[in-house]
């Protein structure tokens, strides 16, 4: 087993990371960690709100608003939640610690935990510029080891990945 | 027993496969790992895992709750 870096034709994946809730911020992470983990060369290009996903603060939010197809298991049935409901003051707190609590049950990984193996897999992870400017963060509010770039940055290695995701 | 066991047994995926490779690369080529979970997805994941990487599944069984996998480092 080598490491991708050793392989001459090693596969390639990219990730356009576009979402920063906690719901959205599992499929880039679960694929692109266990991609690494399949000696896949793996770069996550983050832009809009998925820029937050590489702060240094990790505080993702959830809400049930605009997602109908939600239904959280519940005393051995399943609950939608009306977006009327999940308009009331608290309800999107709730759902969100409802939502942590049942992913830590269920012994699914912390987006804290996957991105710290994303690190550690040497996934490559550019922060798009033009967010940054947009949303007036620094690259210091950012964790440490990631680039910045933009499109073309982007689409330099997307060319020549065998899969490209937006997601 | 096997000299190289790692207890994936109540993780999720992507979790078992992530603790596998980071443990594979401490096993000396030629040796091999055994994994035990509890997540029914992991068995066709770890196939598909050793399949990728060339790594071997040597064995993938199921004790009552919990899918036993051995691999050998190539």
């Amino acid at each position: 087993m080598l490491d991708s870096g050793e392989l001459e034709n090693a596969k390639s994946m990219s990730i356009i990371v576009t979402k920063g809730s906690l719901d959205w911020a599992y499929p880039p992470f679960i694929l692109g960690t266990t991609a690494a983990a399949m000696d896949v060369e793996v770069t996550m290009f983050f832009t809009f709100y998925g820029l937050t996903l590489l702060k240094k603060d990790l505080n993702l939010k959830f809400t049930t608003l605009g997602n109908p197809a939600m239904e959280m298991p519940m005393m051995g049935g399943h609950m939608a939640m009306p977006n009327i409901v999940g308009m009331l003051p608290g309800v999107g707190a709730a759902a969100g610690t409802m939502m942590k609590n049942l992913i830590k049950k269920k012994g699914v990984a912390s987006i804290e935990e996957l991105r710290e193996a994303a690190i550690e897999s040497d996934i490559k992870m550019i922060a798009c510029q033009m967010t940054l400017d947009l949303f007036e963060y620094s690259k210091d509010d950012m964790i440490d080891g990631i680039e910045l770039g933009g499109a073309a940055t982007y689409l330099e290695t997307a060319l020549k990945s065998d899969i490209n995701l937006f997601i | 027993m096997a000299e190289h066991v790692l207890n994936a047994e109540g993780l999720n995926c992507p979790l078992p496969i992530l603790k596998a490779k980071k443990m594979l690369k401490t096993v000396p080529v030629g040796e091999v790992l055994e994994i035990r979970a509890t997540d029914p997805g992991s068995v066709a994941d770890f196939a598909a895992f050793c399949k990728q990487t060339g790594n071997e599944l040597i064995s993938s069984t199921k004790e009552g709750d919990v899918f036993k996998f051995e691999i050998k480092r190539t």
